[in-house]
């Protein structure tokens, strides 16, 4: 009964006429359900990269002798170089995954816009990165006894992750054609999400320390460039990197 | 095979009497600067072979943009020609710099936003080659490295933007002079004079170069073409 509800509502919804709109979120929409769902079971990608984070983290607290004095001025570094390193982790393998097992070609011979796999994958490793920066700055608030809850730092790490992930889906595509593919992606992205690393440390250790908002606005702008450019960028070239 | 075309060749012979002609200038005609002496001389050629560098990966960005519209396999080649030739005298830019900071700033290298920026971009062409080797398929080689070549020059102007909004001490001789920064001087004529000409002589070295360099290219391709033929 239910099903045939479902299906008739759906049957309405295909003769009614189509907003091209609409068909593009809700390919988009499926992209990116399909990557959550599939990491609710396996689980392995966001394991990886969190157990992956949390160690950097502890490796940083021996290399750096995080002391009170020395954490504050070095906090915002240690988070961004955690969260670039985990970044490239979950983007390898969500990228890896769609290519080994042939779903790549599935979804490119899918009747839907090549912009929406480009959004669908992008968005599905966003909420990878949040997650994960959502776990990491509360233990690393507990472990370090300072609060990372504040409103201009997560509003630091959305637009860098942004930039961020941007770059990274449309490169992590490319590497994974590529025969040396792991050792690639960080090779390929790195420096070119140099402007993103120092405007958000930038950012976040302004916040940190309390600057006024004028001395930390120059680097949010930055961001908020740097995002908008790259995101119409990589776009763009999404096509010219699947092409067959 | 054709045989080298005879514009090519003396373009050659211009090249070499131009270069000969830019070291006579830089050590005979321009005056001594007062306070860096012989040092400074590095200048004239340090400006101009950083400027082949830029001009090259513009040319790989542009030819890139081409190679994706139109998809032909000549801009693919001029594209790794030009990005090649351009490593190479990024680097020499680079160490001709260092060459001349150590007397004037007293140390080889500082992180500042010239010479941290000239540092990313040698690795983001870096990688742009490690790219192209990591992919067999020459058509999609192609269409990757156009795109990386884009991207790249797309992020040194932002990557520059955002290191320069931290202190620099780099002088900048042409245009507006920063009064903080070090080794600075101001240009008297013989020194524009030859100043402009290596810049003239480094561009007619890339041309030379870039061109050789795509010949090579295309018989490269034409190589691997008969290669295929032979297997098949």
């Amino acid at each position: 009964m239910k099903r045939e509800a479902k299906l008739s509502t759906r049957n309405s919804s295909l003769s009614a006429p189509r907003s091209p709109l609409r068909d593009f979120l809700r390919a988009l929409w499926a992209i990116v359900w399909k990557d959550l769902s599939a990491e609710w079971r396996s689980r392995e990608l966001l394991t990886a990269m969190l157990i992956f984070s949390l160690l950097v983290i502890l490796i940083f607290n021996f290399a750096l002798e995080l002391d009170a004095r020395a954490r504050a001025s070095v906090t915002a570094g240690v988070l961004w170089v955690t969260f670039a390193f985990a970044g490239t982790l979950g983007l390898n393998r969500s990228m890896a995954t769609e290519k080994d097992r042939g779903c790549l070609n599935g979804l490119l011979l899918a009747p839907v816009d090549r912009s929406a796999i480009y959004f669908g994958k992008a968005i599905g490793n966003l909420i990878f990165m949040f997650t994960v920066e959502l776990i990491v700055l509360p233990v690393y608030s507990v472990l370090y006894n300072i609060n990372l809850f504040r409103p201009g730092l997560l509003l630091v790490i959305l637009l860098g992750s942004i930039g961020y992930v941007a770059v990274g889906t449309l490169l992590s595509t490319m590497a994974v054609q590529a025969r040396t593919r792991d050792i690639l992606l960080p090779i390929l992205l790195f420096p070119l999400i140099v402007p993103v690393m120092i405007a958000a440390v930038k950012a976040s250790g302004g916040f940190l320390q309390g600057l006024p908002w004028i001395e930390v606005s120059t680097w949010i702008n930055l961001l908020i460039v740097y995002d908008v450019i790259f995101v119409a960028v990589a776009f763009m070239f999404f096509d010219y990197v699947v092409e067959e | 095979m054709e045989s080298k075309p005879r514009f090519l060749s003396i373009l050659d012979t211009i090249t070499a009497i131009l270069f000969v002609a830019a070291v006579g200038m830089v050590f005979f005609y321009t005056p001594l600067e007062r306070t860096m002496g012989q040092v400074q001389k590095v200048f004239y050629f340090h400006v101009a072979t950083a400027w082949v560098g830029m001009l090259g990966f513009m040319v790989a960005a542009v030819v890139g943009i081409l190679y994706l519209v139109k998809n032909e396999r000549k801009y693919d080649i001029a594209g790794l020609a030009a990005i090649e030739i351009s490593l190479v005298f990024f680097f020499i830019a680079i160490i001709m710099g260092s060459i001349w900071a150590r007397p004037v700033w007293n140390t080889w290298w500082t992180w500042d936003p010239r010479l941290t920026t000239a540092t990313i971009v040698e690795l983001i062409y870096a990688a742009y080659m490690m790219l192209r080797q990591g992919i067999e398929d020459p058509d999609r080689r192609a269409r990757f490295g156009a795109v990386y070549a884009i991207l790249g020059f797309l992020s040194v102007p932002l990557t520059f933007i955002s290191i320069r909004l931290l202190r620099t001490i780099h002088p900048v001789v042409v245009g507006n002079s920063d009064p903080s920064a070090e080794g600075s001087f101001s240009m008297t004529g013989p020194m524009k004079t030859t100043f402009f000409f290596s810049l003239f002589t480094f561009s007619v070295l890339f041309v030379d170069l870039f061109w050789h360099r795509v010949r090579i290219g295309k018989l490269a391709a034409k190589v691997e073409e008969l290669r295929l033929k032979i297997s098949v």
